[in-house]
C-alpha cells in the first residue's frame, strides 16, 4: 500500500488511462457482440438459402397437371344382362374409355402414329385410377361423367414450363398444340398433387409418391425410439448413478464414447453381418432398419443422458438420501425427473440424426425400389432419406421436383421433431 | 456480525482463560475425553457414541480416533477451523459418508447401543431415524407440502392422506413456519426465502419423527435475522430431539448448545460443557480458535 500523494497531474493521467481502458473495454464488447450476431445471421441464412432453394425447386410438384375427360361407360360392355360383375370389372381395359374420350376432343388424328402420341399425352396409370374410381362408385356404369385423369410427367412439365416443345424434346410440336387445344377447352387442369403424399413409389414420376418412404421412415424410427430410448436411458442411469468407479466402467464410457464416433455406414455393415446373415431377418425390414439406428443412436443417448444427470445438483441428491430415500428412490423420485428434460432432448437429437440416416439403411437393404405401402415392421420399405437419393438418381426432369418436395417433407418432420423436443423441455423443466 | 465476536472474545479471554491456557501442556495427546465427559453430563443418556472413529478418504486419512458422547435431547456444537473433519464426523453418524466413493470408516458409533454399522443394520431405516440438515438450503423443487410430505410418504408413516396433512401441519408448525406458508402450500419449496428454505429443511427432516436431527453450518447461508429465527427454533426442538450442529460462528454455538467439541486437523481436541470451552478452555488450540488466531 503506498499511499498517492495529492498530485494533480498524476490524477489527471490516471483518471485518462482509466477512460481510455473503459472506452477500448466498451468497444471490445460492442464488437464482439456485433461478431455474434454475424454468425447468427450467417446461420440463419444457410438456413433460409436451402429452405428457400428447396421451396423454389420443390414447390411445383406439390400441383400435378391433369386432362378432365368426360367418360362414357357403356352398360352393355361392363354390365352385361344389366348385373354389375366385380370379376368382370377387374379384367375391363379402362384405357380404352379414357382413350376414347380424349379422342372425342381431338378429332382430327387418323394416323396409328398420331393416336399413340396423342394417348401418350395420359399417364400409363391413369387406366388404373379409372378403375378405382368405377369400383368405389359402380353406380357411374351406364353413364356420363367428367374424370380428371392423370397426364404424363412429360405434359405435366411442359404445362409447367420446365420443358419447351419440339426439336426433337419429350414433347411434340403436334402434342403442344393438342394440349393447347385442350387448355382452351378448360380440359387442362392443376390440382394439388394428392397422389404425391397417396401414393408408394413409382416407375412414373406422376404416379410417384412418399406415402410408402414415409410409412418406412415411421416405422423405422418407432423400432429406433422404442428400443433406444429405454435402453439408453436405464444405461445412462446405471453407468451415473449406481456403478463403481472402477477400470471397468471407465472402459465402458470410453467404448460408447468411440461409438458415437462411429461412422454410420460401419452399423450398416453389423446389421447386414448379424442381423440380417447370422439371424436371417427379413431383408429391406424397417425392423431390421431400426435395430440398426437405434445400435446407431444408443451412444448418443447415453451421452446425453450421462450429462443430463450429472448436471443435477448433488444438494438434490443430498437431501433425499438424508431423508432416507433408497439409491433406487433418490434416482426416480429426483434426479430423473429433473435430468429428464436434457436426456429427452438428447434422445431426440438422436432421433432427428436417425431420420435423415441413410448409409447404414443401404446396407440392409432398404435401398429397393417398393411400390407397395409397408404395413408392418417386417414389410420391406424404404425411408424418406433413401427416397430422396433414389429419386434424386432418376433421368426424369419430373423427378428433380419431387426429390426436392420429398426433402421438404424430411425438413418439416425434422422441424416438427424438433419443436416437440422444445416444447416438451419446456413443459418438464423445473426450477431448484 | 464480526466485530461483535470479537468483543466476546475479548470478555472471555479477560476472563481468566490464559492461566488454564498456561497451565494445560501442550502436546498433541488429547486430554482423557471419558473423563471429562463424565463429570459433564452425570444426568443425561448418551444417545449417540463414537469410539476410535477413523475415517480414510482414499489415502487420506480425515478424522483420528474421535471419542465422542451425545447427549440425549440436547445440542451438541462441533467447531473447528475450514476442513478440520467437522462434516465429516457429522457424515459418520447417519453413513452419508457411505456415498463417497472410497471413504472408509473404521471404529465404532452406536445409536442407544446399537451399532451403526453393523452389517445387518439397514441405511434407509437409520437415516430415517437420523435426520439431516445442510449447509445451503436445499428443498427439493417440489410443492411445500410435497418437500414435507416426502419422507413420510417413502416410510410410510401416515396411513390415509388425512394423516399425511396433520404430518404435514404439525412439521410446518414446529419449525415455525406454518403461519407464513399455510396459504400456499401448493407453491414450490424453491421459491421461498433462504430462512424460510432452510426451515422448510427442517420441517422436512422432522416430519419423519427421528430421534437425532444433525445440522452442517445450517445458518452459513443465511442473514441474521433468519439465522435467530433457526437459533429459537434449535433451542425449542431440543426438547424433543437429539441435535449435532456443525458451526463456524462461535457465538451461536455458545447460544444454542450444551456441550461442544473442539475438532482440529481431524482431531477431537477437547469436549466439554459449551460453558466450559468458551469460559476455560483446556487446550492451548481451543483457546486460540476461540480467541480467533485461526479459523
Ligand atoms: N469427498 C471427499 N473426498 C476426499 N476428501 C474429502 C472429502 N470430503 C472431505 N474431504 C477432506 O476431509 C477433510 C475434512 O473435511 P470436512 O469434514 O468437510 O471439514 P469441515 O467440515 O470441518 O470443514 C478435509 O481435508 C477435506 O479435504
Ligand atoms: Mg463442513
Amino acid at each position: 500500500m503506498t499511499d498517492r500523494p495529492p498530485n494533480g497531474a498524476g490524477a489527471i493521467i490516471a483518471a485518462e488511462a482509466a477512460a481510455r481502458r473503459r472506452r477500448k473495454r466498451y468497444s471490445a464488447e460492442r464488437r464482439f457482440r456485433r461478431y455474434g450476431i454475424l454468425s447468427v445471421f450467417l446461420a440463419l441464412g444457410a438456413l433460409c438459402l436451402l429452405i428457400g432453394s428447396m421451396t423454389a425447386k420443390g414447390w411445383s410438384a406439390f400441383f400435378q397437371t391433369y386432362i378432365v375427360l368426360e367418360i362414357e361407360l357403356p352398360r352393355v360392355e361392363l354390365a352385361p344382362g344389366g348385373r354389375v360383375d366385380r370379376a368382370a370389372l377387374h379384367d375391363a381395359n379402362y384405357v380404352t374409355y379414357l382413350r376414347r374420350a380424349l379422342r372425342a376432343q381431338v378429332p382430327d388424328v387418323q394416323s396409328r402414329r398420331d393416336l399413340r402420341s396423342l394417348y401418350r399425352l395420359l399417364s400409363g396409370g391413369a387406366g388404373l385410377e379409372l378403375q378405382k374410381r368405377i369400383l368405389s362408385d359402380t353406380s357411374l356404369i351406364g353413364g356420363k361423367f367428367r374424370f380428371a385423369a392423370v397426364a404424363s410427367d412429360d405434359v405435366d412439365q411442359f404445362v409447367k414450363g420446365h420443358i419447351t416443345a419440339g426439336g426433337g424434346g419429350k414433347i411434340s410440336a403436334r402434342q403442344a398444340g393438342w394440349i393447347k387445344l385442350l387448355g382452351a377447352a378448360g380440359m387442362v387442369e392443376r390440382r394439388f398433387n394428392v397422389g404425391l403424399f397417396s401414393n408408394g413409389d413409382s416407375r412414373e414420376p406422376e404416379l410417384a409418391g412418399i406415402l410408402g418412404a414415409i410409412m418406412g421412415s415411421l416405422f423405422t424410427m418407432a423400432v429406433t425410439v422404442l428400443l433406444s430410448f429405454p435402453l439408453g436411458v436405464a444405461a445412462a442411469i446405471y453407468l451415473q448413478e449406481f456403478a463403481p468407479g472402477n477400470r471397468w466402467t471407465d472402459l465402458v464410457e470410453v467404448n460408447i464414447n468411440n461409438l458415437a464416433a462411429v461412422p454410420s455406414i460401419v452399423f450398416g455393415l453389423l446389421g447386414l453381418a448379424v442381423f440380417l446373415s447370422f439371424f436371417g431377418m427379413p431383408r429391406s425390414a424397417p425392423l431390421v432398419g431400426g435395430i440398426v439406428l437405434a445400435l446407431m443412436t444408443l451412444p448418443t443417448i447415453i451421452i446425453a443422458g450421462r450429462a443430463a444427470l450429472g448436471a443435477v445438483p448433488p444438494s438434490i441428491r443430498e437431501a433425499a438420501i438424508g431423508m432416507g430415500a433408497s439409491p433406487m428412490q433418490v434416482v426416480m423420485h429426483h434426479v430423473l425427473p429433473l435430468a429428464f428434460p436434457g436426456i429427452l432432448t438428447g434422445a431426440i437429437i438422436g432421433a432427428a440424426r436417425a431420420l435423415g440416416e441413410t448409409a447404414p439403411l443401404l446396407l440392409i437393404g432398404m435401398v429397393a425400389f417398393i411400390v407397395d405401402i409397408p404395413r408392418g415392421i417386417s414389410d420391406p420399405a424404404t425411408v424418406l432419406p433413401v427416397q430422396i437419393y433414389l429419386w434424386a438418381d432418376s433421368p426424369e426432369r419430373a423427378f428433380e421436383e419431387r426429390t426436392a418436395a420429398a426433402t421438404l417433407v424430411l425438413l418439416a418432420f425434422l422441424i416438427i421433431m424438433n419443436l416437440v423436443a422444445v416444447i416438451m423441455r419446456k413443459k418438464f423443466e423445473r426450477r431448484w | 456480525m464480526k466485530k461483535k465476536i470479537l468483543l466476546d472474545m475479548e470478555e472471555i479471554e479477560t476472563n481468566g482463560a490464559p492461566e488454564t491456557f498456561l497451565t494445560v501442556p501442550t502436546a498433541l495427546p488429547d486430554p482423557e475425553p471419558d473423563s471429562v465427559m463424565e463429570e459433564l453430563t452425570p444426568t443425561s443418556k448418551t444417545k449417540l457414541s463414537t469410539r476410535k472413529l477413523n475415517v480414510f478418504y482414499g489415502e487420506k486419512q480425515a478424522l483420528f480416533d474421535i471419542d465422542l458422547d451425545v447427549p440425549e435431547c440436547s445440542v451438541t456444537a462441533l467447531i473447528g477451523p475450514s476442513g478440520c473433519g467437522k462434516s465429516t464426523f457429522l457424515r459418520c453418524l447417519n453413513r452419508m459418508n457411505d456415498t463417497i466413493e472410497g471413504c472408509v470408516v473404521t471404529g465404532g458409533v452406536k445409536i442407544d447401543d446399537q451399532d451403526l454399522y453393523d452389517r445387518t443394520l439397514d441405511v434407509v431405516e437409520l437415516r430415517a431415524r437420523i435426520g439431516m440438515v445442510f449447509q445451503k438450503p436445499n428443498p427439493f423443487p417440489k410443492s411445500i407440502y410435497d418437500n414435507v410430505a416426502y419422507g413420510p410418504r417413502i416410510h410410510g408413516l401416515a396411513r390415509d392422506r388425512t394423516d399425511l396433512d396433520e404430518i404435514v401441519q404439525t412439521s410446518l408448525e414446529r419449525a415455525g413456519l406454518l403461519r407464513e406458508v399455510e396459504d400456499r402450500l401448493d407453491e414450490p419449496g424453491t421459491g421461498l426465502s433462504g430462512g424460510q428454505q432452510q426451515r422448510l429443511c427442517i420441517a422436512r427432516a422432522i416430519a419423519v419423527s427421528p430421534e437425532v436431527i444433525l445440522m452442517d453450518e445450517p445458518c452459513s447461508a443465511l442473514d441474521p435475522i433468519a439465522t435467530a429465527h433457526i437459533e429459537e427454533l434449535i433451542d425449542e426442538l431440543r426438547e424433543k430431539y437429539t441435535i449435532v450442529i456443525v458451526t463456524h460462528n462461535m457465538q451461536q454455538a455458545a447460544r444454542v448448545s450444551q456441550k461442544t467439541a473442539f475438532f482440529h486437523l481431524g482431531f477431537l481436541v477437547e469436549c466439554n460443557s459449551t460453558e466450559e470451552i468458551f469460559t476455560s478452555p483446556q487446550d492451548e488450540r481451543t483457546q486460540g480458535y476461540i480467541t480467533g488466531r485461526y479459523g
